[in-house]
């Protein structure tokens, strides 16, 4: 009895060393590349930005309705670094309050897409050759043949324009697209003896989706989850932009280009604030998701 | 070498037959089916009252009683459906709340701007993304390269529709380029054959207005093409890269056969195929962004037509621009597929 229990001991200790082992392998593949160390510090300095928006932003109180006439259309100076807008409020700090919704979409989208995504797509491909894959895949392939951003706005403008809807209609838009991932990566591993050696044992089918099989496909969905991140905010924006997302006073970064686009081209920089913050949040995530896709594709 | 242009095109006909175009074909009008099916419901179920919507709030009772009847919506929703999908394969989307004319009508009218402007947008996103994937492909790690490589991440990272708003201010307001808005320049006309005031213009043998009219493309369409153009010229000199590293290079090499046929003529032609396949991706951006784009420049296109209708909640005019859109991406989808063919024997045989 009490030597099992020194060898479990000691296997425990052996686990969590090769997990620091893994840990570090994994940063010195990604620190390899600068531009992914440039990227990690984007996204991490724009998230910082976003959840203490209230202590970063110059004039917290201009992100919603206010309105102070006698500093609108002023153009960038100290004072305002991006300037002030139509009703006096400063551009910077509604950019800053902007990225919150913009981190806020990227969760609450991914956070519904990506489970319901890859559990579907495990079980498609778990059932493969089965009526259960024909109905996923064939479902998902309805989503898929529609250009997204088409099928995004026409289910967004069925829904009444605000925040929530807009996300409903990304995510409504985005799932297939983890189901055809994972199922993919699922079929091939289907058949692996490690998978049939399970099924002996008689482990239960949520056991071999969640702990065999999802673990080794992991990597490659976490790639894709930080390469979507920069188009979800693309999407995101684009359903604001054409004013079936946030409304107005609401400091969504779509709805400001949205609405500053009217004044252009003499108040330019007024775009210029909200338009460089949705560029930002895309470069930052784009550049981020490169480097852990180099982190898993040495494997 | 594996025969003339004319036998290639004999394995392409072959590759029809073995219909894998006609199934695939067959399936994406099932699916699209199945959108129309998916925002019908959609826009049925949720609350609010079309006929109320379609007449406004002031029409009498009387009067939106009895479009509800020519509506049918007293009938189940199954009901509905069927009535609406015999129309819809008849041609008949509905009357739009919009322009209060049949939506196949508005289609047929908006749509021509639209194709000209995809049209346009493609060749725009082949060209450059050919040159600059070449060019970076050429010279690894060269100051072009490098230079390819910073644009190219600039350039996907910023969306069509800002884009749209950079170069028109740029180059259009503060310039002085290029035309702003529109498609034609106020008072010049063209007379109506294919709706594409490019190809009208040369019919009629108006070089203004085709000057004019090509004037008016270039920004839009700019800014529709840069983002694919980088994510294109991107995988293009990732696998020239990869091809020229190969072993039938090197044993070209060996034989002596100059350095630039091997480049433009044996590792270019594989290095396409990826590069082709990630163009049908993009095109779905390019059509879904387009939507956002001729908002930006005014262009009187389909998409234009869609957003205007879209914000209206007029579910006949959407339901017609998305299954037009949809038909027209999985049509793009099939040509990419049969280049791809055309340049891949190994998926020409295998189908």
């Amino acid at each position: 009895m009490s030597g099992d229990q020194v060898s479990g001991i000691a296997f425990k200790d052996l686990e969590r060393s090769i997990r620091r082992e893994n840990w570090k392998r994994i940063w010195y593949r990604f620190k390899r590349s600068r531009l992914s160390i440039v990227g990690l510090s984007m996204v991490a300095t724009l998230l910082l930005a976003a959840i203490f928006a209230d202590f970063v932003a110059p004039y917290p109180h201009h992100a919603g309705l206010y309105i102070g006439f006698k500093d609108a259309y002023k153009p960038p100076s100290l004072e305002h670094l991006l300037g002030t807008d139509m009703y006096g409020r400063d551009v910077l700090s509604r950019v800053i309050f902007g990225l919150r919704y913009a981190f806020f979409l990227i969760s609450i989208v991914l956070s519904l897409v990506v489970p319901t995504g890859v559990m579907l797509g495990l079980i498609a491909g778990y059932y493969r050759g089965t009526w259960v894959e024909t109905v996923i895949i064939r479902l998902s392939d309805i989503f898929i043949s529609l250009p997204p951003l088409v099928l995004a706005l026409s289910i967004a403008s069925i829904l009444e324009p605000n925040v929530f809807n807009a996300m409903l209609a990304v995510s409504l838009m985005w799932w297939p697209w983890y189901v055809r991932l994972t199922h993919s990566m699922t079929v091939s591993l289907r058949n692996e003896p490690f998978v049939l050696a399970a099924e002996l044992q008689g482990a239960s089918v949520i056991h071999i989706l969640l702990r065999e099989l999802l673990p080794i496909e992991l990597g490659t969905i976490l790639t894709k989850v930080t390469l979507d991140a920069g188009w979800v905010i693309l999407i995101g924006a684009a359903i604001s932009f054409v004013g079936l997302g946030a409304q107005p006073p609401t400091p969504d970064l779509g709805t400001m280009v949205s609405e500053y686009s009217k004044y252009l081209p003499d108040y330019w920089w007024m775009t210029l604030g909200p338009a460089s913050g949705i560029v930002l949040m895309i470069l930052a995530f784009n550049l981020l998701g490169d480097g852990i896709r180099d982190v898993f594709a040495g494997e | 070498m594996p025969g003339s242009t004319a036998s290639r095109f004999k394995g392409l006909t072959s590759s029809i037959t073995s219909n894998y175009y006609v199934r695939k074909l067959a399936v994406s009008i099932i699916t699209l089916l199945g959108i129309s099916l998916l925002i019908f419901t959609l826009a049925r179920v949720l609350p609010g009252d079309p006929a109320r919507l379609a007449l406004g709030p002031r029409a009498p009772e009387e009067v939106v009683e009895q479009y509800r009847r020519v509506l049918r919506l007293h009938e189940p929703l199954y009901t509905q459906y069927y009535y609406w999908l015999v129309d819809v394969l008849q041609g008949r989307f509905g009357i739009s709340l919009v322009t209060f004319r049949d939506v196949a009508v508005d289609i047929v009218e908006f749509l021509p701007a639209t194709v000209e402007l995809i049209v346009f947008t493609l060749i725009i996103d082949f060209i450059g993304a050919f040159v600059l994937g070449v060019l970076a492909g050429r010279k690894p790690n060269s100051i072009i390269d490098n230079s390819v490589r910073i644009f190219t991440y600039i350039a996907i990272a910023i969306p069509s529709f800002v884009w749209a708003i950079i170069l028109q201010l740029v180059i259009a307001s503060w310039l002085d380029l290029l035309p702003a808005y529109g498609r034609l320049s106020v008072g010049m006309s063209v007379p109506r054959i294919t709706g594409l005031v490019t190809v009208d213009s040369l019919l009629t043998g108006n070089l203004p207005a085709f000057i004019d009219g090509i004037r008016h493309l270039i920004i839009p369409s700019l800014s529709l093409a840069l983002g694919s153009i980088a994510q294109e010229a991107r995988i293009l000199r990732a696998n020239l890269i990869e091809n020229i590293g190969k072993d039938y290079v090197l044993n070209m090499y060996s034989h002596g056969i100059p350095p630039t046929v091997i480049f433009f003529k044996y590792a270019l032609k594989p290095s396409m195929i990826p590069t082709l396949t990630i163009m049908a991706l993009d095109t779905a951006s390019i059509l879904g962004n387009a939507f956002l784009v001729e908002l930006i420049f005014n262009w009187p296109g389909l998409s234009r037509y869609g957003v205007v209708a879209m914000l209206r909640k007029d579910l006949n005019a959407i339901v017609g621009v998305v299954l037009v859109i949809g038909l027209a991406y999985t049509l793009a989808s099939i040509v990419i597929d049969l280049l791809v063919a055309y340049l891949d024997p190994r998926v020409r045989h295998r189908r």
